[in-house]
């Protein structure tokens, strides 16, 4: 089998020039990454045709080798068609990022970032337990008082909710309604509900958002609802 | 007559591709495009088990396209496995379109291009269907194409910051991945002139053993990145989660099977032997544990899913490098019972979130009070995905134990032990999320969705009887309107303030049924677990065997030779397992009778 020299360089500058882009964090480099990566990979596989040679049609009383394989010329305009409308689908997400974020850039995952940060120490499921023989402990001689998660409200007697806080601090809290029956449980939900809001776990995706408003009316995203982050 | 079901194997690609146009007119008419979707589906499905009861006694049949002979046209292939994955896939699709048909109806609010949703979604099983009907390896590399550009489009619904951020990364890496198996293929193609498979699986072994190492190794990277095997697994857990529901459930029950497919494939046709095996050992080893590891660590449940999703393809690893009988059959076994569970405990997720607005084990609780059904639903696939005695993932597993105490080298009994601890720390995961999310009181949750806390309420108000009744729904429209207008941002529209008790509303109908569907479809596969382990055990056989897979393509002059080079599977040293000495005996012994019934059957098959 020969090989055409020239394109085998081709080939591997734009293998080597395309690998380099593809480790970039800019979206539009990637892009030209996947071009390039993908017509290398063409010029392959019409390098692994061998010699070129007639054209595939066939005549009377030609030698079988003449001709050129159309076999691999059949798959390179395949893995054309494909690369083409994978290159079409990119360049919709780049532009629909850059609309979104301003960015052109690949994101860091903030889920990713949050189990990376979570500390390893659980009050719920590894905190270490005192050990309480008596089985009739008042409530303030309880040992384990503190991880018993603030589910102590009880309406009658007005304890104390004591919640444990991943951070190790315990936060108490007093609830002023905690003598009407029945409220105490949703009223406790109030404050955390102010805390930590609704929408808010979509995280940065709010920027974004203000600032496409102000750009232009009809860029605010279709699909996108507050309560997507949930 | 068998044959002239056979021969209509390509309906299989076609029909979901033609639904697909229909479905693409008929973009402005919801409810003629569900219909359209589901009536297609259905039909594949239907071609697909009378091709698979057509398989079932004979084994491998092909069909040339056009008519062309084998080392020249398009070949479609279907063995028993191929056969067995394509009724699997059919049905899980058919489950989690209807679920997601109902899902669209309820979510109506969101918004978000639902008319694109169901043409997408046919391709996707065109591709999936071709993919495990090609008989070429280039027909192969066009099935996974058309099923990842269909996916590229699912991922990126709607096209929220969240999910173009996973779809990039997703693209990116399952294009590079493309790229290696085409590279693969030129390579292949260059260095025997062919991409039939059955007959690559004769001339490849006439090749340098070298120039076969590289083309089998980039062949498993390829492959190994779509399955997501533990060192090319990283982008699942990345960008699975964000999807839709029933998106990340069809992703997760098929998308990587289609890897495991094509792993299998490569290893049983084209490079049979055990050249990689303690390389794919490692990998298999390290997937399982680094993969639960990772789902020890998550608080979401749909990444908690997708770890473990990743920790036991590792599993199917595991049966493929033993290369014995014993091991492909569990492997498959184990492959058709993991797509059905994945798939089932995603949607059981979509189900959670739907109903208490989070999916976050952290932020839930009480879920078993609000709705027990969606406990259940739950449980039995979380238990059936740990292993647990009388389901059918303990039976794959056990088969697959089974395999590793058989082959007795030290790294066999490595992943025995791997996969015991792998199976405990599933069951640990589960019940983490299990515990978490259903049995704590809500009152522990530290900030639980406001859609959780209004669904408890109505619960209680429900139970305690009707006195409650028109305090709870005064608490309801008040609640949440406090609640929310504090958080509103300028963003959110009014509309949600006004009709806070929507908000409450359970999942629909059309979502929970299918979810039982898929449930009770994984506990059938423990019921019938006796046939079904020895259908897997004959298409193990088969695929090792490998001539009634080149005599149903090329004939049996080349099954001959592809049997000449290998020689029978006694002479290489594989294990048939008709002694039946070990494990569970009922089991054993159904095994046992199908193995003795079913050499003789291919041995005929290599005969005429």
């Amino acid at each position: 089998m020969s090989v055409n020299i020239v394109l085998l360089l081709v080939m591997g500058v734009m293998y080597a020039v395309s690998i380099y882009l593809l480790l970039e964090r800019t979206l539009t480099r990637v892009l030209l990454g996947l071009v390039l990566i993908t017509n290398a990979t063409n010029l392959l596989i019409l390098t692994m045709a061998g010699a070129p040679g007639q054209a595939p049609l066939v005549e009377d009383g030609v030698d079988p080798s003449a001709y050129t394989d159309p076999l691999p010329q059949a798959m390179t305009l395949t893995s054309i068609v494909i690369s083409f409308a994978i290159t079409a689908f990119m360049l919709g997400m780049i532009y629909r990022s850059w609309k979104l974020g301003r960015r052109d850039e690949v994101l860091v995952d903030t889920e990713d970032v949050k189990v990376a940060e979570q500390s390893s120490f659980d009050a719920e499921e590894d905190a270490e337990l005192l050990e309480e023989p008596s089985e009739f402990l008042e409530e303030n001689e309880d040992p384990n008082a503190d991880y018993e998660h603030a589910t102590a409200i009880n309406p009658s007697t007005g304890a104390l909710a004591v919640r444990h806080r991943a951070d190790g601090t315990v936060k108490v809290k007093t609830d002023a309604n905690r003598h009407l029956p029945g409220s105490g449980r949703r009223s406790r939900h109030e404050p955390e509900e102010g805390e930590h809001p609704v929408g808010s776990l979509g995280h940065d995706d709010h920027l974004p958002d203000e600032d496409e408003r102000s750009g232009s009316p009809r860029s605010r995203p279709r699909g996108r609802d507050p309560k997507d982050g949930e | 007559m068998d044959l002239d079901i056979v021969s209509l194997a390509p309906l299989a690609v076609l029909l979901p591709i033609l639904g697909a146009a229909l479905a693409f007119v008929l973009v402005r008419r919801p409810k003629a495009q569900i219909a359209t979707t589901v009536t297609t589906i259905t039909l594949t499905l239907l071609l697909e088990c009378l091709l698979l009861a057509a398989t079932w006694d004979t084994g491998a049949v092909a069909v040339f396209i056009g008519g062309w002979e084998a080392p020249w046209g398009i070949t479609m292939v279907v063995d028993r496995f191929s056969a067995l994955m394509l009724v699997v896939s059919s049905a899980i699709v058919l489950a989690v379109l209807i679920y997601a048909s109902a899902q669209g109806i309820t979510d109506q609010d969101q918004g978000g291009p639902v008319s694109i949703f169901h043409p997408t979604f046919l391709i996707l099983v065109a591709g999936v269907s071709n993919a495990f009907l090609a008989g070429d390896l280039f027909n192969l590399y066009v099935g996974f194409e058309i099923l990842l550009t269909a996916s590229y489009v699912l991922l990126t619904l709607g096209g929220t910051g969240p999910r173009v951020r996973a779809g990039v990364t997703y693209v990116v890496v399952s294009v590079i991945s493309s790229v290696l198996f085409l590279i693969a293929i030129a390579m292949i193609y260059g260095a025997t002139g062919t991409i039939n498979m059955a007959d690559l699986a004769v001339k490849l072994a006439e090749l340098d053993p070298d120039v076969q190492m590289v083309l089998h190794v980039m062949l498993l990277v390829g492959f190994g990145i779509k399955a997501a095997v533990f060192p090319l697994s990283f982008w699942l857990p990345d960008s699975y989660p964000t999807a839709p529901a029933p998106v990340t459930a069809v992703f997760a029950g098929l998308l990587t099977k289609v890897g495991v497919y094509a792993i299998i494939r490569t290893e049983t046709l084209l490079f049979p032997g055990d050249r990689v095996n303690s390389l794919l050992l490692w990998v298999a080893l390290l997937t399982m544990i680094v993969g639960i590891l990772g789902a020890l660590a998550q608080n979401d449940i749909k990444r908690v899913l997708s770890f473990t999703l990743v920790s036991h393809i590792g599993y199917m690893i595991f049966g493929v490098a033993m290369a014995s009988v014993l091991g492909l059959g569990a492997t498959v076994f184990y492959v058709v019972h993991h797509i059905t569970v994945q798939t089932g405990l995603f949607l059981v997720t979509g189900l959670i979130e739907q109903r208490a607005g989070s999916a976050n084990i952290d932020r839930l609780g009480g879920m078993a009070k609000i709705s027990p059904l969606i406990a259940i639903l739950f449980f039995i696939p979380a238990m059936n995905l740990g292993g647990i005695p009388p389901f059918s993932g303990f039976l794959a597993k056990i088969g697959l134990v089974q395999a590793g105490v058989g082959a007795d080298h030290g790294m066999a009994w490595a992943l025995v032990a791997a996969s015991v601890v792998t199976s405990l720390l599933t069951l640990l995961v589960m019940v983490r999320v299990w515990t978490r999310s259903f049995w704590r009181r809500v009152e522990d949750v530290e900030h639980p969705p406001a859609k959780l806390v209004l669904a408890l309420e109505e619960t209680e108000a429900r139970r305690t009887g009707r006195d409650a009744r028109p305090v709870a729904i005064e608490t309801q429209t008040k609640t949440p309107t406090r609640a929310d207008t504090k958080v509103l941002t300028k963003t959110q529209t009014k509309t949600q303030i006004k009709t806070p008790t929507k908000i409450a509303k359970g999942p629909a109908r059309g979502m929970v049924y299918p979810t039982i569907g898929l449930v009770a479809f994984g506990l059938a596969f423990t019921v019938f677990a006796g046939p079904l382990y020895a259908f897997s055990d004959r298409a193990a056989t088969d695929m090792l065997l490998r001539t009634p897979y080149i005599d149903a393509v090329l004939g049996p002059e080349a099954a001959a030779q592809a049997e000449q080079d290998l020689g029978g599977l006694e002479e290489r040293g594989i294990r048939v397992p008709d002694q039946g000495n070990s494990g569970p005996g009922e089991l054993d012994s159904i095994r046992g009778d199908s193995e003795g019934h079913d050499v003789g059957d291919s041995t005929e098959g290599g005969q005429p």
